[in-house]
């Protein structure tokens, strides 16, 4: 029953393809069994909605008159880099405020971006030849920039921890509060909705793929950092354990607010939310079966991170379901959980990202590179050593 | 039985009176202190419930009104922003009384009845969507 990508994007430029969320196709393929599902569909559409530290946007301001080589940059009090060409930037999302810390950092600059608020821009430069003036202090939006663009270097994580605390201290994470002695679990994976749970093996989802990238359409530009295909993996062929990442690429012109939203975790720093949803094409059986599996059937690792090391002791692991039922157990004790990906979001983004194919004929890109597979490259910590030591 | 939350005004003078003393021994009442702002010689704020037959409430109420406290039911002092809110559930973990839950569809839930405004989710919440007021 091979479809190629060819007769897919044929079906959805007619207006004829079938298009369902993760979730839909797998209650189908409970129903009907997998090849039946696989036959009928044509695309299945993937949603993810959590806070995703790597995330930051390319700005060019256009010049001043006369113009600045703006070295120091601000906005909103947020420090941008100043280490490109002139009046070009790069905003990260986790850079705190200089006056308001954490409570208001680089993510929070670019949603009031795509609120369509104005943002102080502040900058010093040398003073040179081509760009004499030394200062500036002026205000901006979005739409008076020339390019403004997402480049998130690391998004959309393949599987991630389930967090406990096993010390006697609370901790205060990436992963929210972490009360001490197991007495909660949080996790962070949009489960069978997740983009690259849905193809473990990167088979549809590479270099060039189209996907929805905080409300934009946009692009899979590079294997993301720290992508490490290597983790363990279950009986499916999926990640049991944080995996594969993608590093993606989208107008920040065309984003939307609904699917970006910034972040603060308390005592550890800014971050943001963002909304990511891939289209997987079923192409035959072998994608059809991981594209149905459910939260039962996804697993993640629980972690303590009262361990406080590279290296967590890992305790057990359990399937999104009973991450969803409120409560696991870890080592014999009852503890409840907390999710911090949004599943209302997630559905959101597969149900959107469905009607793009359904309605407005959003064809699918087929990898014009794979991402590095399993097998393919090792995971590299960083050591600390001295120069003679190399 | 009845319980009660009352938002107390403490005028400077009578800011460090052991009244949580007073409505135990002479009101048979048991009080919970969900939130105090107090300092000796300044305005005090309190939040206190209390559990108790409905008339030994009242004769304790009339008590508080007669040593200069003003007593007024507790207002919805925690509140909800739901345009921050991104439903990320990530308050939840966090809630111990579970006055914030997801529900079936995992969307959150608010039952202010079971909120000891022990302020946890208003630092765990990663959008500060949630904010305590007296
Ligand atoms: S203040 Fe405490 S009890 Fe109230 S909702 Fe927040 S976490 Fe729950
Ligand atoms: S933690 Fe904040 S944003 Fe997340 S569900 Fe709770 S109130 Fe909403």
């Amino acid at each position: 029953m091979a479809k190629s990508w060819e007769e897919i994007n044929a079906r959805i430029a007619s207006g004829e393809a079938v298009v369902m969320t993760a979730e839909e196709f797998g209650a189908l393929a409970a129903d009907e069994g997998v090849s039946a599902a696989a036959r009928k569909v044509d695309v299945v559409t993937t949603g993810t909605f959590g806070p995703m530290c790597s995330t930051g946007a390319f700005l060019n301001f256009g010049h001043s008159d006369p113009p600045i080589k703006m070295g120091e940059i601000t906005l909103n009090d947020v420090p941008a880099s100043g280490g490109l060409a002139a009046v070009d930037t790069y905003i990260g999302a986790t850079e705190p405020s200089r006056t308001k810390g954490i409570e208001y950092g680089g993510a929070h600059v670019i949603e009031d971006l795509l609120r369509g608020r104005a943002v102080h821009l502040k900058a010093t430069g040398p003073g040179t030849d081509c760009y004499p003036r030394t200062e500036i202090d002026t205000w901006v939006t979005l739409e008076d920039l020339n390019q403004a663009y997402f480049f998130n270097p690391r998004n959309a994580y393949q599987n991630y921890a389930v967090a406990v605390n096993t010390g006697d201290q609370a901790l205060y994470t990436y992963l929210g509060t972490l009360l001490p002695r197991l007495s909660n679990a949080t996790y962070c994976s949009a489960g069978a909705l997740s983009p690259l749970l849905n193809d473990p093996t990167y088979r549809t989802i590479g270099v060039g793929s189209r996907i929805f990238v905080a409300g934009a359409a946009g692009y899979v530009a590079w294997e993301g950092t720290q992508h490490n295909p290597h983790q363990d993996r279950d009986e499916h062929g999926v990640p049991v354990k944080p995996a594969g990442t993608l590093a993606v690429i989208a107008d920040l012109k065309a984003a939307s607010p609904e699917y970006f939203s910034a972040a603060t975790f308390t005592k550890y720093g800014v971050s943001a939310f963002v909304g990511i949803g891939v289209p997987i094409p079923v192409l035959d059986e072998e994608i059809a079966e991981t594209l149905a599996l459910t939260d039962a059937d996804l697993k993640a690792t629980i972690f303590d991170y009262g361990v406080q090391r590279r290296s967590r002791p890992a305790l057990g692991q359990v399937s999104y379901a009973q991450l969803r039922s409120g409560s696991i157990e870890v080592e014999g004790k009852t503890v409840p959980t907390g999710p911090i990906s949004s599943l209302p979001k997630a559905r959101a983004i597969a149900a959107e990202l469905k009607r793009w194919i359904a309605q407005e004929k959003f064809t699918l890109a087929a990898p014009l590179q794979q991402l590095p597979q399993p097998g393919s490259q090792a995971f590299k910590p960083l050591e600390i050593r001295t120069e003679e030591a190399i | 039985m009845a319980r009660r939350r009352l938002d107390l005004t403490f005028p400077p003078s009578q800011a460090t009176k052991p009244i949580a003393y007073h409505l135990v021994k002479d009101f048979d009442l048991t009080p919970n202190i969900l939130r105090a702002q107090i300092q000796p010689g300044q305005q005090g704020r309190m939040l206190l419930e209390v559990v108790g037959p409905r008339e030994a409430i009242d004769a304790g109420v009339a008590f508080l009104a007669g040593e200069g406290i003003e007593v007024l039911p507790a207002a919805s002092d925690i509140c909800l922003d739901e345009d921050q809110c991104v439903t990320c559930g990530l308050c939840t973990a966090v809630c111990k009384p579970g006055a914030l839950t997801l529900d079936n569809d995992s969307k959150l839930v608010f039952d202010k009845d079971k909120c000891v405004y022990c302020e946890a989710c208003v630092v765990a919440c990663p959008r500060r969507a949630i904010t305590l007021r007296f």
